[in-house]
């Protein structure tokens, strides 16, 4: 199904060509069956008025196109083996090969080789990474949860917030790792294992002036500690109007003209930050000051013919934006109102939506910010899936899964704990999309492959496995 | 004089730190991984030996050119490591270090390990304080390491705040137009573009080159209708715009003019789209264009479609099946504003 590229026509064919999934058996909720890829452009098409030209000398590959065109010849072929497959061989081909998966993840949690010095200081991510796409897959091992608590307490600093390691700067990456992982085991024993009060002085002091957060003391400021801390404040509910002063604005402005959210103001649109700036906004109830019709249009089109999602526009594929910009989407499945508020006053004047300084922040009291996270789980998806739910799991399974266990970037690379949690969380977030309620469970055409592929539903603004977030949920606000 | 940051590699061989003379007096702290150490790394000797003498210093305050020399090893061995670069500042601070050379010790790091947000942070402290001297030697910097990886985006995030916070714009749109004449794909480009534009002081803001970048920016999509960074550039000139968008009469004229060779093209016809939803009144020849490929298409829906932004909403269903979702919602908008 996917075509080679021709070197005749060296186009970035992203947005044009078919997608090289089958055409999708499950219709999105109100969308009528999709009808099957249009013929191939033909080639004489392609040029466009400069075609003239070109045509006289080959045209020069750059770097994007010849990167691009790489890729595109490995997933090919991955697609072509699919496709010229039996159905039932298929089948195979699209198991998630859970048993390795688990055997991968349990061994790392135990013990790492040499080489894992690099990430020294971001061993709470390793612990999230392992034991949430653990839980994805619900597969805990119950002999170390008290081993990783324990763990967790040595990198827990005496004046509050977690660090890379036992006796390292706290930070507010790692401590929204460290909070997600004693989450996800859930024990009374590991959500009490939090200090709340000094977490809550912690995220105090990484307050700038602007209102944004740095990372750690004298740390780098952008929508990732933002994010980390609005999401663990509003988790272990101590989310309040002063720790939640001024993030919005901020957010606001990092927003680009492509309608990506940026990592600070003027950087470029990128799926990571997008996924941390929106899911910072609606914790904070102050989405309505992003622009969501053209962050879900940007986020629409980081889908590319490789079924997966690619982080930033004319970038490469990479399977861990399969939850960054996946989840962003599946977010804004809840937000339909207040798109289609934005859009009848973008529509009668010419000021876009992210102008209308209309948040609902400054009359928001402190009590209420913990509902927000909460509430927004029990809503209803307004609308299906705004990505192509099934395209995107054909990818994951097929591209990304390494037989020996774990998952990657893509094709070519090699596994690691850090894809082995966001292809999975993505897979997640794809199975579930198609359903109004966020615990429902899917229908068969939902789930790519057997049935069994089927994973446990998250919490998409902490990416925490739902049950979870749930007993926490209750744990913190009693 | 403030002490050289350079450390102790500069010796031919290396010396574990337990058997420098220097350090006879500091007392290792290992690691404290409790009994039932999890996600625990085998780290090598060399680096067990190094991180428990760094503890020992860091644990104490003590501010000193040894552990100055001593972050640089631990650096080293793992760049990654945010409290060692924390560290090393407050000792820099106390040591009234001399800052330039501490800039060339962060950018041999940097170039070995460009992916690092540690590592640009420091950057980013250190030019802060060398202030408006140092922005053009940063600019060097940032197009050494862009003309590795063009879309660095740590690289990209230093360069434009060395830009907004102490200057050096004069040659930044000229660097724009030749990393877009070597690949004019790359986005990251097209974003600093974005900012020149709109915050070079020496270029009067957007309001004052929107004309020109359109004519630059329509010449890319003719030039390459398939690359989608331009398209997104010119709808953001006109960010906040809608009025002045719709009276551009070259937008809609690009769109045309690709789908006269290439009747699905995505970006031209949802460029057409979004001009449509935002009131343009489409003229005869839009018109003719949209029912001529709609017609082409033999399984076309034969209902005429009510107005032509749902008509343009069934040809990207169509044509873009990847997107099949998206145009589906896209056209539940159109529906219900009017």
């Amino acid at each position: 199904m996917v075509r080679r590229l021709s070197v005749r026509s060296p186009r970035l064919q992203r947005a044009r060509r078919p997608p090289p999934s089958a055409p999708p058996t499950t219709a999105p909720m109100d969308s009528p069956s999709p009808p099957p890829p249009p013929p191939y452009p033909p080639a004489a098409a392609e040029g466009g008025p400069a075609a003239d030209s070109q045509a006289a000398e080959l045209p020069r590959l750059t770097v994007t196109q010849v990167e691009q065109m790489k890729v595109e010849a490995k997933v090919g072929e991955i697609y072509r083996v699919l496709f010229g497959n039996a159905p039932n061989a298929n089948s195979l081909m699209l198991e998630l090969w859970r048993e390795q998966h688990v055997e991968y993840l349990t061994r790392g949690l135990k013990h790492l080789g040499p080489s894992f010095h690099v990430l020294d200081a971001n061993r709470p991510w390793l612990c999230y990474w392992i034991i949430h796409a653990l839980a994805l897959l619900d597969e805990i091992p119950d002999d170390v949860e008290d081993d990783i608590v324990d763990f967790l307490s040595r990198c827990q600093d005496k004046d509050g917030g977690y660090g890379g390691g036992p006796g390292q700067l706290p930070h507010l990456a790692t401590t929204y790792a460290a909070v997600n992982t004693l989450v996800t085991i859930g024990s009374e024993r590991a959500l009490s294992s939090v200090n709340r009060d000094n977490l809550y002085k912690f995220m105090l002091r990484m307050k700038d002036t602007s209102g944004a957060f740095r990372m750690h003391d004298g740390g780098e400021i952008d929508v990732r500690a933002s994010y980390t801390s609005i999401s663990v404040a509003s988790l272990v509910n101590i989310l309040d109007g002063e720790l939640a002063k001024g993030v919005g604005n901020y957010i606001t402005r990092c927003q680009t003209y492509e309608g990506g959210i940026a990592g600070e103001p003027y950087a470029e649109a990128h799926g990571g930050y997008t996924f941390c700036g929106l899911a910072t906004m609606i914790l904070l109830n102050e989405v309505d000051k992003l622009d969501l019709a053209s962050l879900i249009g940007w986020v629409a089109f980081r889908q590319g013919v490789e079924c997966g999602f690619q982080g930033r526009t004319n970038k490469l594929v990479d399977g861990c934006y399969s939850f960054w910009q996946g989840a962003a989407l599946a977010l804004t499945q809840k937000l339909m109102t207040v798109v289609d508020e934005q859009l009848k006053s973008s529509y009668s004047s010419k000021r876009p939506p992210g102008d209308d300084a209309c948040g609902t922040s400054s009359s928001t009291e402190a009590a209420y910010y913990a509902k927000f996270g909460f509430d927004f789980i029990e809503k209803s998806n307004q609308i299906g899936p705004l990505f192509h739910n099934i395209a995107l799991q054909q990818y994951i399974l097929l591209c990304a899964q390494v037989l020996d266990g774990g998952l990657r970037d893509k094709p070519g690379k090699n596994r690691d704990h850090y894809h082995s949690c966001y292809c999975l969380s993505g897979l997640s977030v794809s199975q579930y999309s198609a359903m109004v309620d966020s615990d429902a469970c899917p229908l068969p055409q939902h789930v790519l492959g057997p049935y069994s592929n089927l994973l446990e539903p998250i919490h998409p603004l902490y990416n925490v496995v739902l049950d979870k977030y749930h007993t926490a949920y209750e744990f913190f606000s009693s | 004089m403030a002490p050289s940051s350079t450390s102790s590699e500069a010796s031919d061989e290396w010396l574990p730190p337990s058997r420098r003379p220097e350090l006879a007096d500091v007392v290792p702290v290992t690691q404290d991984d409790g009994p039932h150490p999890v996600v625990a790394i085998a780290y090598r000797d060399e680096f067990r030996e190094v991180m428990d003498y760094f503890r020992a210093l860091y644990f104490a305050g003590e501010r000193s050119v040894r552990a100055l020399h001593l972050t640089a090893e631990v650096i080293d061995l793992n760049p990654g490591n945010y409290t060692v670069w924390h560290f090393r500042r407050l000792v820099l601070e106390a040591l009234d270090a001399d800052l330039r050379e501490e800039m060339d010790f962060v950018d041999r790091i940097a170039e070995c390990n460009p992916k690092n947000y540690q590592i640009w942070h420091h950057k980013r402290w250190l030019a802060e304080k060398l202030g408006p001297d140092i922005a053009n030697k940063e600019h060097e910097f940032t197009r050494k390491i862009l003309s590795m990886d063009a879309k660095n985006y740590h690289a990209w995030s230093h360069r434009q705040w060395v830009l907004q916070a102490l200057g050096g714009w004069e040659t930044e749109l000229q660097y724009c137009n030749q990393l877009l004449e070597e690949d004019v794909f790359n986005n990251s480009a097209w974003n600093q573009r974005y900012l020149v534009i709109t915050s070079s002081p020496l270029l009067g803001g957007l309001a004052a080159m929107r004309d020109s970048e359109v004519d630059y920016t329509v010449g890319a999509i003719l030039a390459i209708p398939q690359n989608e960074s331009p398209w997104r550039y010119l709808k953001g000139l006109y960010k906040g715009e809608n009025n002045l968008l719709m009276a551009d009469e070259r937008i809609s004229d690009v769109c045309l003019k690709v789908l006269k060779h290439d009747s699905t093209c995505v970006f031209a016809l949802s460029l057409l789209l979004d001009l449509l939803q935002i009131g343009l009144q489409p003229s005869d020849e839009l018109k003719g264009t949209i029912e001529a490929i709609k017609n082409s298409d033999p399984e076309a829906d034969e209902a005429v479609d009510a107005d032509l932004a749902t008509a343009i909403c069934s040809i990207l269903q169509r044509c873009d099946p990847l997107r099949i979702n998206y145009w589906s919602w896209y056209r539940t908008t159109i529906s219900s504003q009017t």
